[in-house]
């Protein structure tokens, strides 16, 4: 723990400088990911409000994937709504995806291999949900 | 179904707000709401509250990146136990009764607010002298903080990561189980178990809250547990709050804001637990 107490060592300095670097792009990609989630689902509460439609017959709604893209093709709002929240429940998976990337600039091989798990763990979360319906 | 979304955006600005302030993710306040004042099937609100949580994250998360309060390695690593949790709870969900999904509900919100008063308790926030172990070491756990209100550069040690892996394994079930966020579970991990300082804790937990919410929530998009009509109001309310929320914390003391939430949390709390039993107060 020594060299930890010195951080104006050029070593440190250079990895300090690295993880805000690395916090920054994060910063940067989730911003875009709510951006644009945000967006779609504005997009999608509007259309709802001011058409008083939904797209599909009433207590109806689109789960699968193929029935949320016929639904945006045709501009259904409940489609354009579970697509901006699909998106947003990618966000976060965007942001572990953006860490291996950083981490692997880092060069810190043990955090590539954290990271890349926890990304796997995700892709069978999903794996999971596709076939419990 | 306007004056059902206009209602929804509000609740989700409010949630959005106290839950970037308590580090909550927003899903304790979402899903009594929608529940006990809205009365919808609480699977419904599960299925919202979660994408509340990811917003709340995804919101909160951009204001924390710039305050340098939270430890990405801490996060991450950690995210390898919630993520397991979180997939396990939302299958559970989907096969418990609704009654035991109250009475589990209301037992995390009472738990909840009697942690926020023991801390309360426990006085002041302290900067012990932790002894760092050697997993802490090797993980690179270990960090530092600058503290606004204190105006100081704070280096801090993390110890106990066996125990805090652990807890993080039932903060992820508990997330997936009842779509929150965790955040009191996270908390205590970090803080209580693994000796973190209060603020890196709470932001670093904000920070997993998305991921870890992400793992559940695609399980509950694809089963048809998250309804359209609720979920995105609340989502776009959320965002903003959490925005809003996140500023305000950086000016604000721990302490007062708990004493404010401690007895609403514990009524909730008990109106959850009871309705499970089919009792309403």
């Amino acid at each position: 723990m020594a060299q930890n107490k010195q951080p104006e060592t050029a070593e440190e300095l250079k990895k300090m400088e690295e993880m805000n670097e690395i916090e920054l792009i994060i910063g940067k990609v989730l911003r875009i990911g709510v951006l644009i989630s945000a967006a779609v689902i504005l997009v999608g509460v509007l259309l709802v409000v001011f058409t008083g439609k939904t797209g599909y017959a009433a207590n109806f709604y689109p789960t699968t994937v193929k029935a949320i893209l016929s639904g945006i093709v045709a501009l259904k709002p409940f489609a354009i709504l579970m697509l901006g929240l699909f998106l947003l429940i990618l966000t976060p998976v965007l942001r572990v995806v953006v860490s291996i990337y950083a981490f692997v600039k880092e060069r810190d091989h043990l955090y590539v291999w954290i990271t890349t798990f926890v990304l796997v763990i995700l892709l069978i979360g999903m794996w999971i949900g596709y076939i419990g319906k | 179904m306007i004056n059902t979304i206009l209602l929804l955006i509000i609740v989700g600005l409010g949630a959005g707000i106290f839950g970037a302030i308590f580090g909550i993710g927003g899903g304790m306040i979402v899903t009594p709401v929608l529940t006990l004042l809205m009365g919808l099937d609480i699977k419904y609100a599960i299925g919202a509250s979660i994408i509340s949580v990811i917003a709340t994250s995804s919101g909160a998360t951009v204001a924390y990146l710039k305050d340098d309060m939270l430890n990405l390695r801490v996060a991450m690593f950690l995210e390898i136990a919630t993520t397991i949790g979180a997939i396990a709870g939302a299958v559970l969900t989907g096969v418990l009764p609704s009654a035991v999904l109250y009475v589990l509900f209301g037992v995390l919100l009472l738990f909840s607010a009697w942690n926020m008063y023991r801390k309360m308790r426990a006085g002041k926030e302290k900067t012990e002298a932790i002894q760092a172990d050697s997993l802490s070491t090797k993980l690179k756990l270990n960090g530092s903080y600058y503290d606004n209100a204190i105006d100081k550069k704070i280096d801090y040690q993390v110890s106990n990561v066996p125990g805090g892996f652990t807890m993080m394994l039932g903060a992820g079930l508990a997330s997936g189980l009842l779509g929150i966020g965790s955040g009191a579970f996270k908390v205590i991990a970090m803080d209580t178990i693994m000796k973190m300082p209060l603020k890196p804790s709470s932001a670093t937990s904000n920070l997993m809250m998305g991921v870890t919410a992400a793992a559940s929530a695609t399980v509950y998009f694809f089963n048809g547990s998250i309804r359209p009509e609720i979920a995105a109001p609340l989502a776009i309310g959320i965002l903003v709050g959490a925005l809003i929320g996140s500023r305000i914390m950086k000016h604000l003391r721990a302490r007062v804001l708990r004493m404010i939430f401690i007895p609403i949390l514990f009524y909730i709390g008990l109106q959850m637990f009871l309705k499970g039993f089919g009792v309403t107060i």
